[in-house]
């Protein structure tokens, strides 16, 4: 994992005084409210419903353990005792004031960690795979290239007040895509050429929000070298061009439509000819620098199913339906990947308490060498245990209500906090998805069922991604009731796509009946080895209309 | 009278900045220092040569390209920011420096306030036309609230990996 030096240490510090310095004029009225807004906002706090909320960075999804045990000191002496895990690997609280966050910034400072730009109409956290580094199928190692990116997006001079926010995701897995990197404003994908040089595949223009689209190539192949300067490339033509005039048309996935992806990847080349041989052009040497902080940590030399796994697995269905669903297949043999599910029924998704962050913590030291990863599903991983320790660490999770079985199935939903905490909603969400987790609480079916993503957002502006949802439920308001429109279809993988509307829409006690049977349509329909996704591709949308609207 | 902010201190800003006139009306150029909107200043650069004391200003929206081969014709050239919010100004400022060559005084005029100091110093200001309402004497801490930068600006091209890691 990366490591601070003198620089990064000296920068950060100069942030939370700065900070310290804007919220003392803020509260002694020499800002404007208005001007006040974008810097606490590029500080990560949002003044939401019923009180502030500050959204902390994890860069890339990576923590150490004792940045978890800092998290849950600050959740527990400025907040409530519990904190949310959001969709592009932040962590927020929901009831900080105002007046406490410079000294949140600085407790989360001394484990170099900070909110920066997690808000705001700048480049925000840049995300990637959370098996990067451990996964056997991947090009290279995307996070020394996250953490370049991270480091140029830093308080990057130009691009502070862009038209709107912006997200950049990265991906080195070619034959799945977990970081949804073509529903970024940038996707990159690392790949080689015909001449085996290693660069990145660009997607520009994909977002979610209330113009939902799938970002289109601009460019094939950017060498490594070169990755720096082509974005800033892209940054400018967009920050000159992107529209300011309505907010909800300054994404740069308006631009990109508007002068079209060919005339975009144009102006693009043009502005990057112009900067492709200055300083911030990387140096091999940068690089390598960069790889050596995510080098592989102590594996000792073990050989797959041992003994202790097999037994255990013949042993407890239990145990063996979680190592089906929650374990992955890791790199080194005798080695696992691990998903603990934040989504125990009853318990809205993504939200911890410090006590089990702390126990996450605990756990982290004791089985995968100190560092966890946390997901754009609202899970967090352990990247690295031994898989003769894999039922110990098995009944470890389960009190905790980490070990629900149920990983990329139906009930692994993606769920943003909706009409509880959000003052945009439309309608709640996080009932919704209990009811559906009531609905299918019969394990074994819900793996009969297989791969499904059932995403759920409160209102348009998508945070729950319910557009790349297979199913996908979005809160709307009809005359001042909450109703759901569901969509079917979308990806967030390698086959992105936007999910396209059932019909009109439906109240909330018939949900769990909705979902019921746009399965049992594809219960129905499908053919041995189909998931959901491509039963509905296969059939179309009229089978499913006919029965839930029969 | 508002202040002016360069590198070495605050100053009195006595310079006048001309707004583009109404449909059919005509610019009448200051005596005293004064910066022209710069399509006029354009049109009347060749009458304009004698005066040292007459610069031009780019609106966020306006393209520099339009003035790249005059700009070191003039002692100042002011960059109006409509909204502080308006980005657009600090790309107009490093192409100005980077790619045009502008060699005198870069100022930023219009909703200038203390919290974009710095970006605006790494994007190549050197002059700030500080709003009327903002305290002078915090612009010192602002113009310098970080030792060190990541990226290559106009500033210090250097980007840090540059010299943490130097070949
Ligand atoms: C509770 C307060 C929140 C508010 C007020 C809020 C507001 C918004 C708004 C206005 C947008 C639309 C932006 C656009 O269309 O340009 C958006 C998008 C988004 N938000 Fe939130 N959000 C909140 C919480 C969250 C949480 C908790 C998560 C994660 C669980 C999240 C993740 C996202 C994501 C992934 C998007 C979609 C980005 C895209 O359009 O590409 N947000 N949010
Ligand atoms: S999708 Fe809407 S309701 Fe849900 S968190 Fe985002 S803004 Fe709030």
């Amino acid at each position: 994992m990366y490591v601070y030096d003198e620089y990064d240490r000296q920068i950060l510090k100069e942030r939370v005084v700065q900070f310290r310095h804007q919220t003392e004029r803020a509260l002694r009225g020499e800002l404007e409210e208005h001007e006040f807004l974008p810097l606490r906002l590029q500080n990560g706090l949002y003044v939401q419903r019923f009180a502030p909320m500050l959204r902390m960075a994890i860069p890339y999804g990576m923590l150490r353990s004792r940045q978890l045990r800092r998290l849950a000191e600050v959740t527990r002496d400025f907040d409530k005792g519990y904190a949310h895990f959001t969709t592009r690997q932040n962590l927020q609280l929901n009831w900080p004031a105002v007046e406490d966050v410079p000294d949140v910034l600085e407790a989360l400072s001394e484990v170099e960690m900070h909110a920066n730009q997690t808000s705001g109409n700048c480049i925000r956290n840049t995300t990637t795979d959370q098996f990067a580094g451990v996964q056997k199928d991947e090009i290279v190692d995307p996070r020394p290239y996250c953490e370049l990116i991270r480091q140029w997006s830093t308080y990057h001079p130009e691009f502070a007040f862009l038209p709107r926010k912006f997200k950049i995701a990265v991906n080195a897995s070619p034959s799945t895509d977990r970081a949804a990197v073509q529903v970024h404003d940038i996707g990159l994908e690392l790949h080689r050429n015909d001449a085996g040089e290693l660069g990145f595949r660009v997607y520009v223009g994909g977002g979610l929000g209330r113009t939902p689209m799938v970002g289109p190539v601009i460019r094939e192949f950017i060498p490594e070298r070169d990755v720096l300067t082509y974005l800033e490339a892209i940054l400018r033509v967009y920050n000159r061009y992107g529209r300011r005039d309505n907010k909800f048309k300054a994404r740069i996935k308006i631009l990109v439509k508007a002068t079209t992806p060919e005339k975009f990847a144009e102006l693009v080349e043009a502005e990057w000819e112009q900067i492709r041989n200055t300083p911030t052009r990387l140096t091999p040497e940068a690089i390598e620098q960069m790889k050596g902080f995510f080098t592989e940590p102590d594996y000792e030399d073990l050989e797959d199913n041992p003994p202790a796994l097999t037994e255990a697995l013949s042993a407890s269905k239990a145990f063996s339906n979680w190592h089906t669903r929650n374990v992955s297949e890791h790199k080194k043999p005798g080695y696992a990947i691990v998903t603990l599910t934040l989504k125990q029924t009853g318990v809205p998704t993504g939200d911890v308490s410090d006590r089990q962050l702390e126990a996450i913590a605990d756990l982290a030291d004791e089985y995968s060498f100190g560092e966890v990863r946390v997901t754009h599903e609202q899970n967090v991983v352990l990247a690295d245990v031994r898989q003769d320790r894999l039922q110990e660490l098995w009944e470890a999770l389960r009190p905790l209500g980490f070990a629900t079985a149920n990983l990329g199935t139906l009930t692994d939903m993606i769920c943003c906090p909706g009409g509880d905490f959000c003052a945009l909603a439309n309608a709640k969400s996080i009932p919704v998805a209990e009811a559906i987790q009531r609905e299918f609480d019969d394990l074994d079916f819900l793996y009969d069922l297989g791969d499904i993503d059932l995403n759920i957002s409160g209102c348009m502006n998508a945070c729950g991604h319910h557009h790349v949802g297979n199913i996908g439920v979005l809160g709307v308001d009809k005359k001042g009731q909450e109703f759901y429109q569901i969509s079917l279809g979308g990806s967030s993988r390698r086959d992105a796509s936007v999910g396209k509307i059932l019909g009109p829409s439906f109240a909330r006690e018939d949900m769990p009946t909705v979902v019921k049977d746009i399965i049992q349509v594809y219960v129905d329909h499908r053919t041995e080895e189909e998931t959901f996704l491509d039963t509905y591709r296969r059939i179309g949308m009229s089978p499913f209309k006919e029965r839930v609207y029969a | 009278m508002p202040n002016l902010i360069r590198h070495d201190g605050i100053h009195t800003d006595n310079w006048t900045i001309v707004h583009p006139p109404a449909e059919g009306e005509a610019v009448e150029v200051p005596e005293g220092p004064a910066l022209l909107p710069a399509a006029i200043w354009k049109d009347k650069r060749q009458e304009l040569t004698g005066r040292n004391d007459i610069g031009f200003w780019l609106d966020s929206h306006e393209e520099p390209e339009d003035l790249a081969d005059y700009v070191n014709e003039v002692p100042v050239i002011g960059v109006n920011f409509p909204k502080f919010s308006d980005g657009r100004g600090y790309s107009i400022a490093r192409l100005l420096r980077e790619r045009f060559g502008f060699r005198n005084e870069l100022r930023a005029v219009g909703d200038v306030l203390l919290d974009q100091l710095f970006y605006m110093k790494r994007c190549g200001f050197d002059a700030y036309a500080l709003r009327e309402d903002k305290n002078p004497d915090d612009a010192e801490y602002c113009l310098n609230v970080f030792s060190h930068a990541y990226q290559g600006a106009v500033d210090d091209d250097t980007p840090l990996f540059r010299r943490r890691w130097a070949s």
